[in-house]
Formats: C-alpha cells, structure tokens, sequence
C-alpha cells in the first residue's frame, strides 16, 4: 500500500530524514518509534505534505502512484490521513462544516455522492458515540479551546468519519489520560480492516498496548535502524533507546 | 489662475447657484446654518496629508474633481425592481436617490404614536420641533471640512424621532442610492432623535446604480438618550468609482447602548468617521468594523470614542482583508477624560493580508487623562496561517476553499455581531460572493 525508499527530506537546509525505507501492506499496523528529534514527526508531515519540509532525496509510492505528485488534499482524498500531534485551532470555522466539507471533497474524488446534512449528521452521531465525544465539541470551533485530550479525540474522530485507507497517528498518545487513551485506541481498532493500514508514530511503548503493531520499527537520527516485531517495543520500553543506539554505532559504516 | 480651478472656489460658486434656487427660502434658519457652513468650509478647504487625520489618505482625487451637487430629486431611470435589489426584509424603509427622499420607494408602515421616520427635509419644512432644534446642535458636531461641506449643501435625509419609552421591533432601512450620470455630489443628513428607554435599529445601505465618478459625503447625527439601546449598521457598497466620506456621530445618555457595525467593500476611496462621546455615567458603546479591499480601494476607518464620564465602557473590534494592492487605514483615538474613572476601554484592530501588495496603516491613539482606569489596545497584521491552510488541506479540503473558509472565518467573526438577522445574511453573502478562488474577486 504504502512504500517509502530512500526518503531524505530537510527543514531550513537542515536534513532530519536521512534514507528512511519502509514497506507497509494493506491490513498491517506499524508502529515508528524513536527518541525526541529522531524525525518521527518529519515522516509524518512529509508524508501528509506538508510543504515546510523539502524533500531531497527518495520517493514514496502510495497504491502504485508517487506520492509527491499528490497536493495534500489529493492524497488526503486518496484515502491517507494524519492525526497531528498539536491539531490546529481554527476559530470560526465550525467543526461540523468544516469535517462535512472534508467528508464531501473525499467523497466526490471517489466518485460517491455527496451526503446531505442529514445523513452526514446520522455518521457524525454515529462516530461520536465511538469516540466518547461530547456534542458540544461538534458546534465549535475547530479544536478552538478544546482541552489537550479533546484535541486528540476530535483527530481521531475526523478519522472515523474520514476513513481513510492509510491513517498515520502522529503521537496521538501523548497529552491523553489512560481513559482516553483506551478509547482513542479502542476507535482506531474498531477502524482496522483488512484494506487498510495504520502507521502508528510514537515516543512511548503505552499505545501499542492497544494498538497492538504488527512491526515495530526504530527510527534513529533520521533512520530507521531496527525492526521487529511487538515485542521489540516491550524491549525499548524497558530498555530506553541508547542499547539500539550503541548497536547502530557498533556496526560497520556502509559505503 | 482660474478661479474656479480651486476645488474651494468650485464648490462655492455651486452654493452661489444653489442659493439663487431657494428664493424665500434663504432667510431660513435652515440656510443660515449652510451659509455658515460654506464660509468655514472656504476657509479650512479640503485637507491634505499634512492634517494628522488625513496622513495616510490623500483626497486628491476627491478634491480635483468637480463634482455637481445634486440639488432636485432626480431618479433617472431607476426601478422598482432596483430598489428590490438592495433591500431586505423589513417594515420600515426610506429610500433616497442622489440624496433626495424618494416617497414611492419607501415605505414606513405602521409606527407607534409619536414615532417619526421620514425624511429630514419635511420634518424641516413641518417645522418639527426636535429637527430644527437638534440639527447641527446638539451634538456640536466635529468641525472637519467635509462635515462643513455636508451641512453647506445640506437638503436631505433620514429623520428618526422615537418618543421616550418606545421600542420599534422591525430594523429601519435607510436605502442611498446614487443614479447620476455625471459627476457629482450627494450630500446626505440623517438625524436620529432617540428617546429614554427608546430602543431602534438603523441600516444605512449606500448602493450605486451608475459608472460615473461622484462622492458621497454623507453625516449622521445620533443623540440616544438614557438607558435606549441603539444599534446602528452601516453598508457602504458602492461602485469602484465612488468616493465615500461619511461621520457618525453619537452622544449618550446615562446607562444607554449604542453600537456600530461599519461594513465597507465598495468604493475608491472611502472614509468613515465613527464618533461616539460617552456623555453620561454607566453609558455603552461597541463599534464593530469591516472592510473589504480589492484592486487599488482605499478603506480608511478613524473612530473616536470620547469616554467623557466617568463608568463608562467602550469595546471596539475593526478588521479589514485587503487583497490586490488595496490598502487601509485605522485610526483609533480613545480620550478618557479628566473626570472619566473606571473608564473600561477595549480596542482590537486586526489585518488580514491576502496580497504581497496589500498595505495597511495602523493607529491606536489613547489619550488617557484619568487615573483609574482599564484601557487595552491591540492590533496584529498578516496573512492566512499557513498551519491552517494546511491543517485543513490533510483534510481533503482543496487550497483555495482552505483559504476562503479561513478569510471567511476572518470576516464573520465581525459580521455575527450584526443583530439585524437579514442584514447578517446579506453581508454573508456578500462576503461569500467576494471570495472566489481564496481571492476577492477583483470587481471591475
């Protein structure tokens, strides 16, 4: 579904992604984890197109097509999303509407028809439940004094009336209480399907308790250096990062 | 030189041949207020940039052009179905053409006894007591050059008298339109009497109906006594060849409510003046403004907010989104007087650039002469956040609907303080209809 190779991508002629390659298939959940600055979140954004960050080096093909041809709306209208670590607060902009246009503007790229306010109200209804989201949420602004913990909720919730074909959670862990984070992690699982994949970013080994990965791989300045399986997180939770880091600098440079 | 070269000089042999039309007339108190008027308009003559009010906008234009005041009623061609076309739904409605009431368009409806809405120079001619004697009185108008102008070629407008105690539930319209086909002057006076517990809305809508060149110079008079709640909505829309200057100008009384929703997207150049004296204890005001700048406009807002008593509050929110090489102008003057404690004054002036040549000119200017007070002001300039943009593109959201919804945001943060339900949907509309391509459409 997913491919990347040889991904290098810079910030203020700064390189953060340094080669990175990763294959993801349909049905699987990977999970990225690395330490503070390794260039987690760069994948990300780069990934979801964000244009603060230039790519220099690589491609990425999603479902056959070069991702990097793609503007940000088309590759989210081709089924990819990202919930970000910090959503953005857009006063005025109501919550509703403005997922009721995403909702549309997907739709209508995949050739169905556009919903109307009232069956785009009966998904809406139906997902808050999934989501534990209160109503109130819905008639705000987007994410406009929403607490650290709404935030990420109301990502994910964008996500289950979204859903997308390949979904990236960019620490959506962090900030969230153990409450939360089950039900956050509890509408992720309920969105699993066997057409899509998931890309779980994160610092901490806790998510992946709920969101159980089928590969886990360690991404260290700007490359991924290790993979496994889940239980490689159980190791880096107990062990920290720097064991994988010394095996790294241990190992012979390639040309 | 010429002597009808000088834009004085112009205007001034128009008077000679207004006043030669007005026979008996010129004896009036009336025209005696207009003879003082062009005397002091000769003497102080248009301002030029080197007046600290008129820094950032040059009335070049307006000065050298010789505009002819329009001095009959004259509604040269225009319809019903035109007058239908800037309406919205109310009961009470007066319309003018080129400044002069136009009876067969408007329509007032029922009114409660003692109300008055009509036009301003039959309350004159009917000698209505409080039109003669609140005319240019008492709210010792600001003497600028262009309010002198006004009152010089002074005929019409909107008079509204509500009696102490009464609330009128519908909106009144106050329809301008400009029709004329050569250049030329309209002048409108509204006076606007509200009495003690009295509650009103007023709209001003200027509209254009023609490609000629003219300035509207219009000056609204507002005296709202104690404890009335007055709202006061403002539609300049004119053509890209009109130039607009226009004072509101507003004296409360104890405890009353008076706000201002000043919205400005058409026009070359355009001056509103808002003026408001907080003239007793516990009095309110809000003044609320949007422009909407395109091509070459020039939308320029000075406020005055004269906090003359003491527990008095002042809130203020201006915001324009200039795009093309627009530019605008804010001035915000605040004076807490000597005698004005627990003065609560608010003030927020924000812009937003969509174009690389897009300026604006910002000032806050607090004059503070009281010690216990809350005065704050803010002003931030600069262009769609780009995090949003993004934030909604990831979405799915295509870039230029990212960006109109976010200036639409931007707008309606001021247009939903507009109370006057059919006004708000027009200037929704309004803005929606500007908003093509994340751009303001370029209108001519």
């Amino acid at each position: 579904m997913l491919e990347i190779r040889n991904l290098h991508a810079s910030i203020n002629g700064t390189e953060i992604l340094k080669g990175i390659n990763l294959k993801v298939n349909a049905g699987e959940v990977h999970a990225i984890m690395g330490p503070n600055g390794s260039g987690k979140s760069t994948l990300a954004q780069v990934l979801a197109g964000r244009d603060a960050y230039e790519v220099t080096q690589g491609e990425v093909l999603y479902e056959g097509k070069n991702l990097f041809d793609l503007d940000p709306e088309e590759r989210a209208r081709e089924g990819l999303f990202l919930a970000f670590q910090y959503p953005v607060e857009i006063p005025g902009v109501n919550n509703t509407y403005f997922l009721k246009a995403a909702l549309n503007a997907i739709r209508k790229h995949q050739g169905q028809e556009e919903l109307d306010a009232i069956d785009f109200l009966k998904i809406v209804k139906e997902k808050m439940k999934l989501m534990e989201i209160d109503e109130s949420l819905l008639n705000r602004s987007v994410n406009e004094g929403f607490s650290g913990g709404e935030k990420k909720r109301n990502e994910i919730f964008h996500m289950a009336v979204l859903q997308p074909k390949f979904a990236i959670l960019d620490e959506t862990d962090s900030g969230l209480d153990i409450d939360a984070l089950r039900v956050v992690a509890d509408g992720v699982n309920k969105l699993r399907r066997k057409d899509n994949a998931v890309l779980v970013v994160t610092h901490y080994q806790r998510l992946l308790n709920y969101i159980v990965p089928d590969f886990v791989h360690v991404l260290i300045e700007g490359r991924i250096v290790k993979s496994g399986g889940k239980d490689l997180a159980l190791q880096l939770e107990e062990k920290g990062y720097d064991w994988v880091k010394d095996e790294v600098d241990n190992q012979p440079v390639q040309a | 030189m010429n002597p009808v070269s000088s834009p004085n000089e112009w205007y001034l042999s128009q008077f000679d041949a207004f006043e030669k039309t007005l026979n008996g007339e010129s004896k009036s108190p009336l025209h005696l207020l207009r003879r003082e008027a062009i005397d002091k308009f000769h003497t102080i003559g248009f301002p030029t940039s080197r007046n600290e009010e008129w820094r950032y906008t040059s009335v070049a234009p307006i000065a050298k052009a010789e505009f002819k005041p329009v001095l009959q009623f004259s509604p040269s061609g225009v319809t019903r179905t035109d007058v239908e076309k800037f309406s919205f739904d109310t009961r009470h409605r007066l319309v003018f053409i080129n400044g002069h009431f136009a009876s067969n368009f408007s329509s007032v409806g029922s009114l409660p006894e003692g109300v008055v809405v009509g036009s301003l120079a039959s309350a004159v001619q009917s000698s209505n007591p409080n039109a003669l004697s609140s005319l240019a009185r008492q709210l010792k108008i600001d003497e600028t050059p262009f309010v002198s102008l006004n009152t010089a070629f002074l005929q019409d407008g909107a008079f509204i008298f509500v009696p102490e105690g009464i609330a009128l539930d519908d909106s009144i319209q106050l329809l301008f339109i400009a029709s004329e086909k050569k250049p030329f002057l309209v002048s409108p006076r509204n006076l606007v009497i509200i009495g003690n517990r009295g509650r009103v809305s007023i709209v001003e809508s200027y509209v254009s109906l023609t490609d000629q060149y003219y300035l509207t110079n219009a000056v609204t008079e507002i005296v709202a006594g104690d404890e009335s709640i007055i709202e006061h909505d403002k539609l300049q829309n004119e053509s890209r060849k009109a130039f607009h200057v226009a004072m509101i100008q507003s004296r409360l009384g104890a405890k009353a409510q008076f706000t201002s929703n000043s919205i400005a997207v058409g026009g070359a150049i355009v001056r509103n003046n808002v003026t408001v004296v907080l003239d007793a204890e516990h009095s309110e005001c809000t003044l609320n403004g949007l422009s909407l700048g395109t091509g070459t406009q020039l939308i320029d807002n000075h406020t005055t907010i004269d906090h003359a008593k003491p527990n008095c509050a002042s809130h203020e929110l201006y915001k324009a989104i200039l795009d093309g090489k627009s530019r605008g102008v804010f001035n915000g003057k605040i004076f807490v007087r000597p005698d004005a404690q627990k003065t609560d004054a608010k003030q927020t002036n924000k812009t937003l650039l969509l174009s690389d040549e897009a300026t604006v000119d910002t000032k806050p200017q607090l004059e503070i002469f009281a010690d216990d007070v809350k005065c704050t002001h803010g002003a931030t300039v600069g262009q769609l956040d780009a995090e949003q943009v993004f934030y909604l593109r990831s979405r799915g959201i295509g870039e230029m609907a990212a960006k109109d919804i976010l200036t639409f945001a931007f707008a309606s943060d001021v247009v939903s303080r507009v109370h006057v339900e059919p006004l708000k949907r027009q200037l929704e509309s309004l803005i929606h209809e500007r908003l093509d391509q994340g751009r303001l459409v370029q209108l001519i």
